[in-house]
């Protein structure tokens, strides 16, 4: 691991100095300037930490690039089961962040940023529909790519995919009824 | 016949009478395959091209395999226009309702094609999200198989319809049995040498 941290994370570290943030490098490189880092918040001080990171014109994330979840269930040495991940952009002060959340069932529950960030809407709707994270304070939690009256949630490692018969439910047009 | 009629008088027919009864056989036997023949020759599809074989289906319809010839060339978006829907490629479960509400506003009498392995078993995509071949859901009547069909196929396919048409007139799909099971077969057979790929 490489030892220089990057200013953002000098920052949150000052301003949150209750959080231990075990920052680290997506990829090392051999070119340290072109490493790009991530931060690991709780799900209680999401919130915060996103606020500041937006609001703060040293680091002033303009833009959430992407927002993801992936499910760590068998992966080799994970703790929790979920993770969301935020690719923030700062297009003002050049430069990116990757902020983890992991979250854990029965009830994976995590704050939802759309007050930060509008743009997270359909990505938190998708992530939802997709693993089953709850996004609280979410506007409009609704499923965005499987269709009304689905179960599941499809990119759970321990959905089949073939699926559970959700087919079979669907209405049959014979010819008699046509 | 035989036993059972035997007692009663066998109906005479004068010949008069016996060519009027000719004669309106022969008039309605020439209006039914007129008309038979005008619809056959006039089908008109709707496209409902969800995936790669829409591709197929587009070339279909250009000038090189021009199924124009077969009088099927006036695609229509609309479904009350329509009288054949040829559903080409894999269907979402999510799509689903949307064949179904399209298939049942299209008039009768209507005809279905289910192209390419996706519409008619699901093919490749055996997961939660795509139907196991819209025959589930729909009443299809011809089948034309391949990954995607050639343009012969599908225009194969058009024949079968058309034979159909010709057969059977312009009876309503409801009057039709469910699923005739009309399978068409390649026009191209690929034969594999032995011990080729080892
Ligand atoms: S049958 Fe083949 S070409 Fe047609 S939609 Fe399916 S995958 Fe695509």
């Amino acid at each position: 691991m490489s030892a220089k941290i990057t200013p953002v994370i000098e920052l949150l570290q000052k301003q949150f100095s209750d959080i231990d943030f075990a920052p680290a490098p997506l990829l090392e490189m051999e070119d340290q300037s072109k490493e790009q880092w991530c931060v690991k918040v709780g799900a209680d001080k999401l919130m915060a930490v996103m606020s500041f990171l937006r609001s703060d014109e040293r680091c002033a994330f303009e833009q959430l690039s992407d927002l993801a979840g992936v499910d760590y269930l068998n992966f080799p040495n994970a703790k929790d089961r979920y993770g969301v991940t935020y690719s923030l952009l700062s297009l003002s002060n050049e430069h990116r962040l990757w902020v983890k959340v992991f979250v854990n069932d029965p009830n994976p529950e995590v704050p939802s940023v759309v007050s930060i960030w509008h743009g997270a809407t359909w990505m938190e709707r998708e992530v939802w529909d997709m693993f089953g994270v709850r996004f609280t304070d979410h506007p409009d939690l609704r499923r965005i790519l499987t269709w009304e009256g689905f179960e599941a949630h499809p990119l759970r490692k321990d959905y089949p995919l073939t699926g559970r018969g959700e087919r079979e439910n669907f209405k049959v047009i014979t010819r008699e009824s046509a | 016949m035989g036993l059972a009629s035997a007692g009663s008088m066998p109906y005479q027919e004068s010949k008069e009478e016996f060519l009027t009864t000719k004669l309106s056989h022969l008039i309605d036997l020439l209006r039914k395959q007129s008309i038979n023949w005008s619809r056959k020759n006039s089908l008109w599809p709707m496209p409902f091209a969800t995936a790669c074989c829409g591709i197929e289906l587009m070339a279909t319809g250009a000038s090189r395999y021009d199924i124009a010839r077969f009088g099927a060339e006036v695609m229509r978006f609309t479904p009350r226009q329509c009288d054949l829907m040829i559903c080409a490629g894999r269907v979402a479960i999510k799509t689903m309702p949307v064949l179904q509400r399209i298939y049942m506003q299209m008039a009768e009498p209507k005809w279905v094609i289910s192209m390419g392995a996706c519409a008619s078993t699901g093919g490749v995509f055996d997961t939660y999200a795509v139907v196991q071949g819209v025959d589930q859901f729909l009443p299809v009547d011809v089948y034309v198989p391949g990954c995607p069909p050639r343009p012969e196929t599908l225009l194969e396919g058009v024949m079968a319809i058309q034979r159909l048409v010709d057969n059977e007139g312009m009876i309503n799909s409801k009057d039709r049995e469910r699923g005739l099971g009309l399978v068409v077969q390649p026009t191209v057979q690929v034969e594999v040498e032995k011990g080729a790929g080892k």
